[in-house]
């Protein structure tokens, strides 16, 4: 990525990793910094927004940045081991190099939040684009009237950033509920899906913002009780994703109607999506 | 702008002094014409219809290496793009469309390879004489003698052409060759005229697009797409034959250690387009592809870029194995409207 080519990608070293969830399409983070000083300075992207990241040779993917800008001049990306590109970046290691282009797409609009109660409702890796919402906040506390976050997996093994909701729950104004779908033995949180968890929590629409991720049954069903909760299409955000090539609105397949999900968003507000027709196709 | 006659019998030298550099022009490969390089001493004619293959390949070839590097390493390197091309023989339709793909490669972001292909290149048209039976360009705003993006237009009179430049590229080529070239008089610029209405007069077809980008959207659930798309074979001529289509694909090549990353033409009727890794597939059928071509050339763009993504160059009716016909399925979406 340099001002004349904007498909180089910068070289980045991974730092850490680690592995978020276990099995065949398992979740490994990759904590990186780009390598260029100048481009590490010069590099401020914004709660929401995506990165292509890949291995030359193999490919690019299009992955959400999961860490806020407030936590430091790294880059973190939890991906899911899916396809070519996935598995040969779950082969990196600490001291390996990433291919980073980016930040691309819009993000969700923060400035615009402030004094609002934020309320997150992910589901599996859903949460991956959430969790820079969550540190965002945590980190601009007296921004914002409070945190609640909802979110929910399959079993406990699926669910990403364990270790970081128990300083959530020491904290008064920031509240974080999990939810497996199926009883476990040793789960002392709730058990069901994260939609019914959503209408038991019950929580209020007065001044407060929903940002939701996750597979598209679980948004379609957040939704409906959003609705039935009270909330206005305008409260209600979400992060779309669809296959990339390019990531800067040229390669033209990331289109859901006359929108490109790179470009005009990742982030939409319910509000605009309900009427594009491809969005939850 | 300045207005030239070329006398046809001087046609061997003019091509001749173009051959200089590198020249493309339209020659008949098997049973079909497509733009490729003339060797010195090779002459192309231009007594044909229009190519089967448009020449959007000189802007943006079909495969096109991005960078290359060795694998283990992350130097990249980018091809320098420095070889200047005169493309002859273009026809006002394709010129257009090159205009109407370049809003795309330019907007917010410039797609560095596209633009500077176009810096590069010196299109040279011919007006349309003959048009084809599937041509409809005057009804999506050209016509056979356009001069929209090109840099030069070559009009043919019977024994001369006339020659009009459009652009500074154009007035630079036409110095080059002046010696073969006679000044205009006002008789072959009536000539012209008549000519040209002449042959826009033989286009049958037309597309009444008014109200069509407005209306597309409460069409998506209509009936229609699954019957427009019944045929189809989910081959891709439709879109790789077409001027204005410009999506790609990007893959990585790899030969023991040496490497490049390429893009390559891609199109939004294959099912693999815009397949998840998931498995999910947001446009699971042809009838949400052929919906998506529609609308992406009669909706989408006009939102974004304030014209229609088609040039009416008959194309994709032309070559379709199963005789889909895109004038067609807009005079559908017209009485559906």
């Amino acid at each position: 990525m340099t001002a004349e080519n904007p498909y180089i990608p910068y070289t980045a070293t991974v730092e850490e990793t680690w592995y978020e969830t276990g099995g065949d399409r398992c979740i490994k983070t990759f904590k990186v910094v780009l390598d260029d000083q100048s481009v590490r300075d010069s590099w401020n992207h914004r709660p929401g927004q995506c990165a292509m990241i890949g291995v030359l040779g193999v490919g690019e993917s299009m992955i959400s940045i999961s860490c806020s800008p407030t936590e430091g001049k790294f880059l973190r990306f939890s991906v899911m081991k899916m396809g070519k590109v996935t598995q040969a970046l779950h082969q990196l290691e600490p001291g390996d190099k990433m291919m980073v282009r980016g930040p691309y797409g819009n993000s969700f609009p923060v400035d615009d939040w402030q004094g609002k109660q934020i309320l997150t409702i992910g589901g599996g890796v859903g949460q991956a684009p959430l969790r820079p919402i969550v540190e965002y906040v945590k980190a601009n506390r007296d921004k914002y009237a409070g945190l609640t976050m909802i979110y929910g997996a399959r079993t406990s093994g699926d669910l990403c950033f364990k270790g970081e909701f128990e300083e959530m729950s020491k904290c008064d104004d920031l509240s974080c509920h999990l939810t497996i779908d199926v009883e476990e033995e040793g789960w002392d949180h709730n058990v069901g899906f994260v939609p019914q968890m959503l209408l038991d929590l019950n929580p209020s629409s007065d001044n407060t913002i929903v940002i939701t991720c996750g597979p598209p049954i679980m948004i379609r069903f957040v939704l409906e009780n959003l609705k039935k909760l009270g909330f206005e299409d305008e409260q209600i955000y979400t992060t779309l994703e669809n296959r990339m090539k390019c990531g800067i609105g040229k390669c033209g397949r990331c289109n859901a109607g006359g929108m490109y999900v790179c470009k005009d968003g990742p982030v939409f507000s319910y509000a605009v999506l309900k009427d594009i027709p491809e969005a939850f196709a | 702008m300045s207005a030239m006659l070329l006398n046809k019998e001087k046609w061997p030298d003019f091509v001749g002094k173009l051959t200089n550099k590198k020249l493309w022009a339209p020659k008949l490969e098997g049973d079909a014409m497509r733009f490729a390089p003339v060797a010195e001493g090779e002459m192309p004619k231009l007594e044909y219809g229009n190519t089967r293959v448009p020449p959007k390949g000189a802007l943006f070839p079909q495969t096109e290496t991005m960078y290359r590097f060795q694998l283990g390493s992350s130097e990249m390197e980018t091809p320098a793009l420095e070889e200047e091309i005169v493309v002859l023989g273009v026809r006002p339709c394709d010129a257009r469309a090159m205009t109407i793909v370049e809003k795309l490669f330019r907007w917010d972001i410039d797609d560095p390879y596209y633009l500077k292909r176009r810096e590069l290149v010196t299109l040279v048209g011919l007006a349309c004489g003959e048009p084809g039976l599937n041509c409809f360009c005057t009804s999506v705003g050209g016509d056979p003698a356009s001069t929209e993006g090109l840099d030069l237009l070559m009009i043919d009179l019977g024994d001369n052409y006339l020659l009009e430049t459009v652009t500074p590229k154009g007035e630079a080529l036409v110095s080059e060759v002046a010696e073969f070239l006679t000044e205009a008089e006002a008789e072959a610029v009536q000539l012209k005229e008549k000519v040209v209405a002449e042959a826009a007069a033989k286009i049958k077809r037309s597309v009444d697009h008014e109200g069509i980008p407005e209306g597309l959207p409460g069409l998506w659930d209509d009936p229609l797409w699954k019957s427009v798309s019944a045929s189809c074979l989910g081959c891709g001529t439709c879109t790789y034959l077409c001027p204005t289509c410009h999506c790609f694909d990007i893959q990585d090549e790899t030969e023991g250690f040496e490497a490049r990353r390429c893009r390559m033409w891609d199109s939004c009727m294959f099912e693999e387009y815009t397949l998840h890794t998931s498995g999910h597939n947001p446009r699971p059928t042809r009838r949400e592809r052929t919906r998506n071509r529609i609308n992406h050339k009669y909706n989408y763009y006009v939102d974004k870029f304030d014209v229609i993504a088609c040039v009416g160059c008959g194309r994709c009716i032309n070559l379709c194995p199963v005789n889909i016909d895109i004038v067609e399925i807009l005079r559908q979406v017209k009485e559906a409207l």
